[in-house]
C-alpha cells in the first residue's frame, strides 16, 4: 500500500503538515546537550597555540614556561602527535588533477596559515590551557607568502609547497559547443567581473568535541558537533590506528552547522590523538576567533563572465573563468575543489541553450583553508548567471522577467541534460516564476518603484532564479575513494508500550530533522508522533548513513524512514491479522489502533499487541514472524542528484548618498518536491535567504598582503541581523522526485543559493538610471558610492 | 578565551572605591557595566585586572536638574538616559544617541561613565559630551574635580582620568528654548559602530559640531562650525571634509568616511533647520 499523498484527509496524514518539533521543548527551556555540557571524570581541557604568520619556518619551540603554570599538564608538538597519527591527503579521485600534500593534526616544521595550530597545551581547565599557551615561545622565520589569488601561478610568485611543483590545486575546464563562433556572431554580447567575499559559516555553537580514549576497552568515544558521524569514525579510526568498529562518535545537540561541521579539523584530530596518547578524555571548543580563524571559509572567488544572445533575447552561450583560492591545504575528506566544480556544473543552469565553456582554477595560498559551506557553489554561479541575464535584458531594453520566461526550460521538457551534463528530472521555472509574479504583485512593484523614482528615490527590483542540487547519489563523494555514505537508513521497532523508536544515520543540526522523520514513521506505522521517539548522531547505535548536508536529510533520510516505518507496519499488522483471525489486507493502523481498513474501526490497540508480543508469545501461531523492528536504507540510482528549482526575488532601496542599502522585501517560490513540514521548510529557506544577504551585504572576511586576518570577532565580521532583514514571502511549486516514494528532494541551501543575485540585481536595478553597476560582494556602502563615482581618493 | 583577571572586588562607596583603586598597583580597572570591559578581558585584550566594582555604589546613578545644568550620575544606564524626562527635556542630542547604541542587553546594563571613560572614538556618548560641551566630574584621593569634554578625551581609549580616580558624574549645559541638537551617522547594521557620526547642536552661542569614528579621539570641527555660524553650508561641508584625517579599516575608507561626514552635516543642518524628517 502506498501513502495517499493527494488525500489529505488520509489517515495518519502528518505528511505534509506542521507538527511540533520533539526537540523544541528542549531547546527552549536551556535543557539542550551540547559537546560543551559534557564533563567526565578526569577530563582534561586543550587550548592551542596558533601560528601568528601565514607562511613560517619553525625554528624551535621552548615550553619550559608553559610547563610551570598551575593546571597544565602536557604540551604537545606536531612531532609529538605525528608519533600517533598519520596525515592525510584530501584529493578524490574523481575530481582529475586535485593535489593536495599531506597534512598533519599540527603544524610540523612550518606553518601555513594564521590560526594553524602549532602547539596544543593541555590542563586541567581551559583558563589554565590558555595561560600555558600564552607562556609557550615559538621562534618563527617569517616566509615570502602568497596572499592574493590572480597572482598564485604567476613565475614571480613563490610556489607555497614546493613538492607539488606549483600553486595550482585544480582545474577544469567544461565545453559544450560552438561557444567561440556563437560569441563572435551573436546579437549582443555582455561581459562582466563577478567577486564573491570570502566568508564563513558562524555557527552559534563553536565546532566542539570532546573525545574519550579507554584503553581498557580499546575504545575510542568521540563526542562531537558534526554533520557526519560515521565519515568522522571512519577518519578518527583510520588516522589513529583504532579498528573502526572500536570507535563510536555521538552527536548530540548541535547549534548550527551551515556545512562548517562536516569537514575534518586538524585540531580536533589532535584532541582525539592526545586523548589516546593520555589515556584521558579531552575537550576542545574552538572559541569566537579561533572560529574566524580555523572554521573554513568559502566563496572567495573572482570571475571574468559573458553572455551572448539573440535579437529575441534568447540566451545562446555562456563563457565563465572562474578563479578561487582555497588555503594552504584541500580540506579533508570533501576536498576543496568542490565549490569551483559547482560553478562549472550549475552556471547557466534554469536555461535551455547550447553553446557552454565554464573553467575554474584553484589555487593555493597563505589563508584559511575553504571548503563546503551551505548552498556550496551555488551563490556564485547564481551570481554570474543570473547578473549576466539582468544585463542582457537591460542592454536590449528588455524585462528581466520576460528575458528568463523566453530561456527558461518549459516545465514539460524533461527529463533533460543541461549543457554543463546535468540532468534535470523534473523542474518547474515557469511554474514558480508564475507564482512569484502573483506574491509579489511585479506590475504594482514597478508602479511603485516609478513612484518613487519620480521623489528622487531609488528603489530596485532584482529576481534569480536557481537551481539546487540535492539528494546526492555517490557521484558526488563516494565515486572519488571517499567512505562517505550517500546511502542512508532507518531502523524503526514497536516497543511493548506500543510506542515507536527511530534510528536514523542523518543528523539533527537544529534544523528540524528529528521532527520531519518523527512525522513521516509516525504516518508510516500509523501513530501519533509524539509516540515516535527519534535517535540520531550515535555510530554505535543508529544505521550507517551519511548524515547531514547538500540537502539530503528529508529526500534520503526521509525516504529510508518511511520504507523502515511501513516495514514495521507490515510486521505489526501480520501479528495482529493471526491475533484477530482477520486477513492483513483487511487491516490498518491508525491513531496507535489496529482497526479496520473500511470502516476505521478500532480493533486493538498497540500496546495490546505489543504485550502479546512481548510477554505472551506463547499464544500466537508456531513460526509467525514478530519482528517488531525493520530497518530499510535508501539510496538513489536514477539520477546523480535531485535538482530542484526556484526563483527569488528582492525590492530594496539604495540611498545614493551614503551608498545604504535598505531591504524592503524578499520572495522565494521553490520547489523541493513533496513537502514534508511546511513550517521547517519554509524557515529552511528563510534561514537560508538570511545567509545569502549576510553574503550580499555583510560578510566579508578581510586579509591584509600578509595573510593576516583582519576581522576576527563579531564586532567586524558582519552577520546579517534580524534589524536589516525585510519581510520575507515564501511560496512552492512541488514536484516530487518519481525516484522515492516520499518525493522529497532538498530545501536547505535554495534561499542561499539564490538570495545574493536577487539583491544585486536589485541594487543595479535601482542603479542603472543612474549609470552605476555592482558586482563585487558584499555590495557595501562605499561599494556602492565608489561604483555611483561619488568619492573622491 | 577565558578571562584572566588578577582580581575582583566589590566598592560599598565611593571613597572605598578609590582606596580599593589605591591598592591595587595600577592594576585597577572600575567595572561598571562591563559592556566594554568584560568583552575585552573575554578576548584577553585586557588581563591581571584587579576589577574594582562600583555598579552597587549608592548615589552615582540618575538625573538631576541643578537649574542651568542637568547632572548625570556615572551609574546612569543607557536606557535609563534614553526614557529620562528630564534628558529627553533638556538633553534630547543624549537620547537621541541612545537609539544608535549596540542592543537593547547591552543599554540595560552599559553605563554612561563606563561608556565615557572607556572613551572610544566610534561611541556616541563621548562625541555628544563634547557637542553639549559637557564637564566631567572625576573622584580622587583628593577629592573632585572636574575637566571640559574637550580636555578630557587625550587618545584612543584614553582619558584625563588618573589610575587612582573615577568618574562619577556629567553636567550638560540645558538646551536653550529654541536650542536643536541633532545626530546623524551611518552604520552598517542597527547598533554597530558608527561608520562616520556627526553631533550638531545650534544654540545661541553659535553651531557646535562633533564627529565619532573619524579620529583617535571624538573631535570637534571648528572651521566647519565658523563657517557654519556664517550660514555657509556649502563652506562648512568643504571645512569639515578638509579638517578631519579619518581612519581606513575593514569596513570603509578614509575617503569614504570623509565624503559621507559632509552629507552627515547637510542632513544634520537640513534636520536642524526642520526640513528634514
Amino acid at each position: 500500500m502506498t501513502v495517499q499523498f493527494g488525500n489529505p484527509d488520509r489517515p495518519n496524514s502528518y505528511i505534509g503538515k506542521t507538527v511540533p518539533r520533539p526537540n523544541a521543548g528542549r531547546l527552549v527551556e536551556g535543557r539542550g546537550k551540547y559537546v560543551d555540557d559534557i564533563t567526565l571524570p578526569r577530563m582534561v581541557h586543550v587550548a592551542f597555540v596558533r601560528s601568528p604568520f601565514a607562511h613560517a619556518k619553525i625554528l624551535s619551540i621552548d615550553t619550559e614556561d608553559a610547563k610551570s603554570v598551575k593546571g597544565v599538564l602536557r604540551i604537545f608538538t606536531g612531532a609529538d602527535l605525528a608519533k600517533v597519527c598519520t596525515p592525510w591527503v584530501a584529493v578524490l579521485e574523481h575530481l582529475k588533477g586535485l593535489k593536495s600534500p599531506p597534512e598533519h593534526p599540527m603544524a610540523m616544521d612550518r606553518s601555513c596559515w594564521v590560526g594553524e595550530p602549532v602547539v596544543a597545551v593541555v590542563a586541567t581547565s581551559r583558563a589554565a590551557a590558555e595561560d600555558g599557551a600564552a607562556l609557550v615561545d615559538v621562534d618563527y622565520e617569517p616566509l615570502p607568502v602568497v596572499a592574493d589569488m590572480m597572482t598564485a601561478l604567476d613565475a614571480s610568485t613563490p610556489v607555497l609547497h614546493p613538492e607539488m611543483g606549483d600553486n595550482l590545486a585544480f582545474q577544469r575546464l567544461h565545453e559544450e559547443g560552438d561557444v567561440d563562433g556563437v560569441f563572435a556572431t551573436a546579437h549582443k554580447v555582455v561581459s562582466a567581473h563577478f567577486k564573491t567575499g570570502r566568508h564563513t559559516g558562524v555557527t552559534l555553537e563553536p565546532r566542539s568535541i570532546l573525545v574519550d580514549w579507554n584503553p581498557a576497552e580499546g575504545q575510542m568515544t568521540a563526542y562531537h558537533a558534526t554533520q557526519a558521524p560515521h565519515m568522522v569514525q571512519t577518519v578518527l579510526a583510520t588516522h589513529l590506528d583504532v579498528p573502526e568498529s572500536r570507535v563510536r562518535v555521538i552527536c548530540g545537540d548541535v547549534g548550527g552547522s551551515y556545512g562548517i561541521k562536516v569537514h575534518v579539523y586538524p585540531d580536533e584530530v589532535a584532541t582525539a590523538a592526545i586523548s589516546k596518547i593520555m589515556a584521558r578524555p579531552v575537550k576542545f571548543i574552538a572559541d569566537r576567533l579561533e572560529s574566524f580563524t580555523t572554521d573554513i571559509h568559502a566563496r572567495d572567488h573572482e570571475i571574468e563572465a559573458k553572455i551572448a544572445v539573440d535579437a529575441n533575447g534568447k540566451i545562446l552561450a555562456f563563457d565563465v573563468d572562474d578563479w578561487t583560492a582555497i588555503g594552504a591545504y584541500s580540506v579533508y575528506p570533501r576536498t576543496s575543489a568542490i565549490e569551483g566544480n559547482q560553478v562549472v556544473n550549475l552556471c547557466g543552469g534554469p536555461y535551455d541553450f547550447a553553446n557552454y565553456r565554464a573553467k575554474t582554477t584553484v589555487v593555493f595560498q597563505n589563508k584559511t583553508p575553504t571548503c563546503q559551506y551551505r548552498a556550496v557553489g551555488h551563490p556564485i554561479a547564481v551570481a554570474i548567471t543570473e547578473g549576466l541575464v539582468d544585463m542582457a535584458a537591460a542592454e536590449m531594453g528588455m524585462d528581466p522577467v520576460e528575458i528568463r520566461r523566453r530561456n527558461m526550460y518549459a516545465d514539460d521538457a524533461y527529463p533533460v541534460t543541461s549543457p554543463a551534463n546535468m540532468r534535470f528530472e523534473g523542474l518547474s521555472h515557469h511554474q514558480s516564476m508564475d507564482k512569484l509574479m502573483g506574491l509579489m504583485d511585479y506590475d504594482a512593484l514597478r508602479a511603485d518603484q516609478a513612484e518613487a523614482r519620480a521623489r528622487g528615490v531609488h528603489r530596485g527590483i532584482g529576481i534569480a532564479s536557481f537551481i539546487e542540487l540535492t539528494n546526492p547519489s555517490p557521484f558526488m563523494y563516494g565515486i572519488g575513494g571517499a567512505r562517505i555514505s550517500a546511502q542512508d537508513g532507518c531502523t524503526v521497532r514497536m516497543d511493548p508500550d506500543g510506542s515507536i523508536v527511530a534510528m536514523s544515520g542523518v543528523t539533527e543540526q537544529g534544523q528540524g530533522t528529528e521532527a520531519m522523520l518523527s512525522q513521516i514513521v509516525a504516518e508510516g506505522v500509523g501513530v501519533l508522533p509524539s509516540n515516535v521517539r527519534v535517535i540520531t548522531g550515535d555510530t554505535q547505535v543508529t544505521p550507517y548513513g551519511g548524515g547531514t548536508w547538500a540537502s539530503r536529510g528529508a529526500g534520503i533520510g526521509g525516504e529510508a524512514a518511511l520504507r523502515s516505518a511501513r516495514a514495521l507496519r507490515d510486521s505489526i499488522l501480520e501479528v495482529a491479522a493471526a491475533m484477530l483471525q482477520s486477513d492483513q489486507a483487511s487491516l490498518d493502523i491508525r491513531d496507535g489502533h489496529v482497526v479496520d481498513i473500511e470502516t476505521g474501526a478500532e480493533r486493538m490497540p498497540l500496546e495490546e499487541l505489543g504485550r502479546i508480543v512481548y510477554f505472551r508469545g506463547d499464544t500466537l501461531p508456531k513460526g509467525l514472524p514478530r519482528e517488531l523492528v525493520q530497518t530499510r536504507h535508501y539510496i538513489t540510482s536514477e539520477y546523480p542528484f535531485a535538482f530542484t528549482n526556484g526563483v527569488q526575488a528582492s525590492y530594496l532601496e539604495v540611498d545614493i548618498e551614503t551608498g545604504v542599502v535598505t531591504l524592503l522585501k524578499h520572495w522565494c517560490v521553490e520547489d523541493c518536491g513533496r513537502i514534508i513540514n511546511p513550517q521547517l521548510v519554509d524557515e529552511q529557506i528563510r534561514g537560508g535567504i538570511v545567509q545569502g544577504l549576510g553574503g550580499a551585504l555583510f560578510e566579508e572576511i578581510h586579509y591584509d598582503d600578509e595573510g593576516q586576518l583582519l576581522n576576527g570577532s563579531m564586532a567586524d565580521y558582519l552577520v546579517p541581523m534580524a534589524g536589516e532583514m525585510p519581510d520575507m514571502v515564501v511560496g512552492h511549486v512541488e514536484t516530487p522526485t518519481k525516484e522515492s516514494e516520499l518525493g522529497a528532494k532538498g530545501a536547505g541551501e535554495a534561499g542561499t543559493a539564490g538570495a545574493p543575485a536577487a539583491v544585486m540585481n536589485a541594487i543595479n536595478d535601482a542603479l542603472r538610471p543612474l549609470g552605476a553597476q555592482v558586482t563585487q560582494m558584499p555590495f557595501t556602502p562605499e561599494r556602492i558610492l565608489r561604483a555611483l563615482g561619488a568619492i573622491e581618493d | 578565551m577565558k578571562a584572566s583577571a588578577g582580581g575582583y572586588a566589590r566598592a560599598n562607596n565611593l571613597s572605598h572605591a578609590i582606596e580599593l583603586l589605591a591598592l591595587s598597583d595600577g592594576m585597577g580597572r572600575v567595572l561598571a557595566g562591563g559592556q566594554s570591559l568584560i568583552a575585552a578581558m573575554n578576548m584577553r585584550l585586557s588581563t591581571g585586572d584587579m576589577l574594582v566594582d562600583i555598579s552597587r555604589v549608592s548615589g552615582l546613578s540618575g538625573v538631576i536638574d541643578e537649574g542651568e545644568t542637568l547632572r548625570i550620575g556615572a551609574l546612569t544606564k543607557h536606557v535609563e538616559i534614553g526614557a529620562h524626562p528630564l534628558i529627553r527635556a533638556h538633553a534630547p542630542l543624549l537620547a537621541d544617541a541612545v537609539s544608535f547604541i549596540a542592543h537593547a542587553a547591552i543599554r540595560n546594563r552599559g553605563t554612561i561613565g563606563g561608556a565615557l571613560a572607556h572613551a572610544d572614538p566610534a561611541a556616541e556618548f563621548p562625541a555628544c559630551m563634547l557637542a553639549l560641551g559637557a564637564t566631567l566630574h572625576i573622584h580622587g584621593p583628593d577629592g573632585e574635580r572636574s575637566a571640559a569634554a574637550e580636555d578630557f578625551f587625550e587618545d584612543l581609549f584614553e582619558t584625563s582620568i588618573k589610575e587612582d580616580e573615577i568618574l562619577t558624574a556629567i553636567t550638560v549645559p540645558k538646551a536653550e528654548a529654541d536650542e536643536r541638537q541633532v545626530l546623524q551617522e551611518v552604520a552598517r547594521r542597527s547598533g554597530d559602530y558608527a561608520l562616520v557620526g556627526l553631533c550638531l547642536v545650534a544654540r545661541s552661542s553659535g553651531h557646535r559640531i562633533s564627529l565619532l569614528s573619524v579620529a583617535s579621539t571624538p573631535i570637534l570641527a571648528r572651521n566647519a562650525m565658523t563657517q557654519l555660524d556664517q550660514g555657509n553650508v556649502d563652506g562648512a561641508v568643504a571645512a569639515l571634509r578638509a579638517e578631519i584625517d579619518p581612519p581606513s579599516d575593514t569596513q570603509a575608507s578614509a575617503s569614504y568616511r570623509r565624503h559621507i561626514a559632509g552629507i552627515l552635516l547637510r542632513r544634520a543642518v537640513a534636520q536642524e533647520k526642520g526640513d528634514f524628517a
